[in-house]
């Protein structure tokens, strides 16, 4: 069984948002939603990195963990959806989640929010038929055999969608390939001087990692 | 040297020039390739400013409401909170409460009056006050009955209803929560300022919780027009009452933009002392009806007892006994509901 995970590699998005555009495009969301966005760091500056970022799809999700309607589930695929029909736009998701995935369509006075957007790893939702769940959710590319639009249009093939296990090979061929001597699995040269390779990117760095 | 050593180490440096043949490319890699094609020192530091939620000036994010981190893990403490402390622990209160009512009814039963009620009737709430008193306590079982399903409801009803009739439940429960909750929180104040005075604490009030409210020892303790235990449930609802009002009300307004955590951290304020409440709320619930003989009358019709005042509120009934009416007089509609006779009841 495939888990669908996306991943971006930092050294070759060019902050283009060809993503963010083919995903608005794929799925028809609402006005004022943008599932997947880019973030740059020090922009302008020599250490400027972008990544692109939209649902990560977490194994342990907190945004179905906190959900006061349980209304996400996760398909064999290990793709995190949820159902219009039950979400109640309480914003809890929203507060738990460490990307920022899941969006409003407004932000009213009484908690009215509207229904919660978010990716869907272009896997639709729970809905009676092919219309329905386009208009709620928009494309079921899944389906279709096909993987998401956004890492599919991704120029520089940055942006990576597909089976974890895929993805996390295309990206060790990579980093093996730009000439780092074990995969990134090592902190490079930390504790030595300051060279230039101690500053060296650590490419698989865990940023949930506490320090 | 044995044949078994012999065969490792010729397999193993079989293994290894193999390795090596299929690795070349790396291996020959000059590792300044990497340094020269990757991006800056997007190192630790980088990450651990990403954590720390700081956004300088040079960070960009293509999203129009642009106020989000790259990664904020702030709800994961939230979470945490919540799900593991907050939800649990209310249960255990609630679920307590009702263990130790329900225990204190079978050991004690009810606190029937010590003299035979005489009839004779003393005005004690008016009929406004009565409204708000009402008016205060359905609001306040709606929004902790919808309350507790926001919180608990998926654990039972989902799977015991199925999705239709729950989501019909769930979003009724969110849609009455948040439009009656502003009305609780105004009808509240209201009766905060309109009971203050009765409930300003006094001297004797200390003898009465020495003598547990009269539960320790022989006689009733000394109370007036409000006695040392309706006096703590005010000032409970005067203190976590407005916290969950104020959490309740920064929850419910997202349209001033409040920040992720000033709403994770009102709903955490929120649900420990809206449950508090709720515990605390099904003792008075008790006291005030099956509980105590006479007290609910009071809040039904405005008048007690005689006899119900002088063993509750001994002060108090000293100082109106002589306005003391015939039950049979205050069903004729003349007896005027509203005009307190009086009002000679300061404490
Ligand atoms: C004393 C009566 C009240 C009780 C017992 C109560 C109880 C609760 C509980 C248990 C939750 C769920 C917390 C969670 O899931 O983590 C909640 C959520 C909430 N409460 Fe209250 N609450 C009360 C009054 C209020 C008032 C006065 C307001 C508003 C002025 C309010 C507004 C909210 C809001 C906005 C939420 C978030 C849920 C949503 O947006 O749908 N509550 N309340
Ligand atoms: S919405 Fe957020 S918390 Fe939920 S699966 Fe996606 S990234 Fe994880
Ligand atoms: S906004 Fe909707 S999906 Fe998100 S936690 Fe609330 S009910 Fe669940």
């Amino acid at each position: 069984m495939a888990q669908m995970k996306f991943m971006c590699d930092a050294e070759r998005c060019i902050d283009c948002n060809g993503c963010v555009t083919a995903c608005k495009n794929a799925n028809d969301v609402e006005w004022g939603i943008q599932r997947r966005r880019v973030v740059t760091l020090n922009d302008g500056e020599p250490t400027e990195v972008s990544i692109s970022v939209a649902c990560m799809h977490c194994d342990d999700a907190p945004c179905m963990a906190v959900c006061p309607t349980d209304c996400f589930y996760k398909t064999d695929d290990g793709i995190v959806l949820h159902d219009k029909d039950l979400c109640i736009g309480c914003g809890y998701c929203l507060y738990a989640c460490p990307f920022g995935a899941p969006q409003f369509p407004k932000q009213n006075a009484f908690g009215e929010r509207g229904k919660m957007d978010k990716c869907t790893f272009c896997a639709g939702g729970p809905a009676d038929s092919k219309e329905e769940e386009y208009e709620k959710y928009g494309a079921n590319r899944i389906a279709e055999g096909k993987l998401p639009l956004c890492a599919e249009m991704c120029s520089t093939k940055a942006l990576l969608a597909g089976d974890a296990q895929t993805v996390a090979d295309i990206f060790r061929q990579r980093v093996v390939q730009r000439g780092h001597e074990d995969g990134a699995w090592s902190e490079v040269n930390r504790q030595g001087p300051d060279t230039a390779a101690a500053r060296m990117d650590n490419l698989a760095y865990d940023a949930t990692r506490q320090g | 040297m044995s044949l078994f050593r012999h065969v490792c180490i010729v397999l193993l440096m079989t293994l290894l020039t193999l390795g090596v043949g299929s690795q070349a490319v790396a291996q020959s890699a000059d590792p300044g390739r990497e340094i020269s094609t990757s991006v800056g020192a997007a190192d630790a530091d980088t990450w651990r400013q990403v954590r720390s939620g700081e956004v300088d000036a040079n960070y960009r994010d293509s999203r129009h409401d642009s106020n989000y981190n790259l990664i904020n893990a702030a709800g994961q403490t939230w979470r945490e909170i919540r799900n593991h402390w907050v939800t649990p622990f209310g249960l255990i209160a609630i679920g307590a409460m009702i263990v130790m009512i329900a225990l204190f009814y079978v050991i004690f039963g009810r606190k029937n009056l010590d003299e035979r009620p005489t009839g004779r009737k003393l005005f004690r709430w008016s009929a406004l006050e009565r409204t708000l008193h009402w008016s205060v306590a359905s609001l306040f079982i709606i929004l902790a009955l919808s309350g507790l399903n926001i919180l608990y409801g998926k654990y039972v009803f989902r799977s015991l209803f199925g999705d239709a009739v729950w989501g019909a439940m769930i979003s009724a429960s969110k849609v009455s929560h948040n439009y009656l909750g502003p009305l609780f929180g105004i009808l509240l104040l209201i009766i905060l300022a309109k009971f203050f005075k009765h409930n300003l604490p006094k001297k004797h009030d200390l003898a009465w919780f020495k003598k547990g409210g009269g539960l320790v020892g022989k006689g009733h303790p000394d109370a007036g027009f409000a006695n040392a235990g309706e006096k703590v449930w005010y000032w409970l609802l005067a203190t976590a009452g407005v916290a969950v009002i104020i959490s309740g009300l920064v929850l419910n307004f997202p349209n001033f933009d409040q920040s992720r955590d000033t709403m994770m951290w009102a709903n955490v304020i929120h649900a420990v002392a809206a449950l508090g409440l709720t515990a605390v709320a099904l003792g008075h619930i008790y006291i005030g009806t099956i509980g105590t003989e006479g007290s609910l009358e009071g809040m039904k019709t405005g008048y007690v007892d005689e006899v119900w005042a002088k063993e509750h509120h001994n002060l108090w009934y000293e100082e109106v006994k002589d306005q003391a009416v015939d039950a049979e007089q205050l069903d004729t509609p003349a007896a005027g509901e509203d005009e307190r006779p009086a009002p000679s009841q300061p404490g």
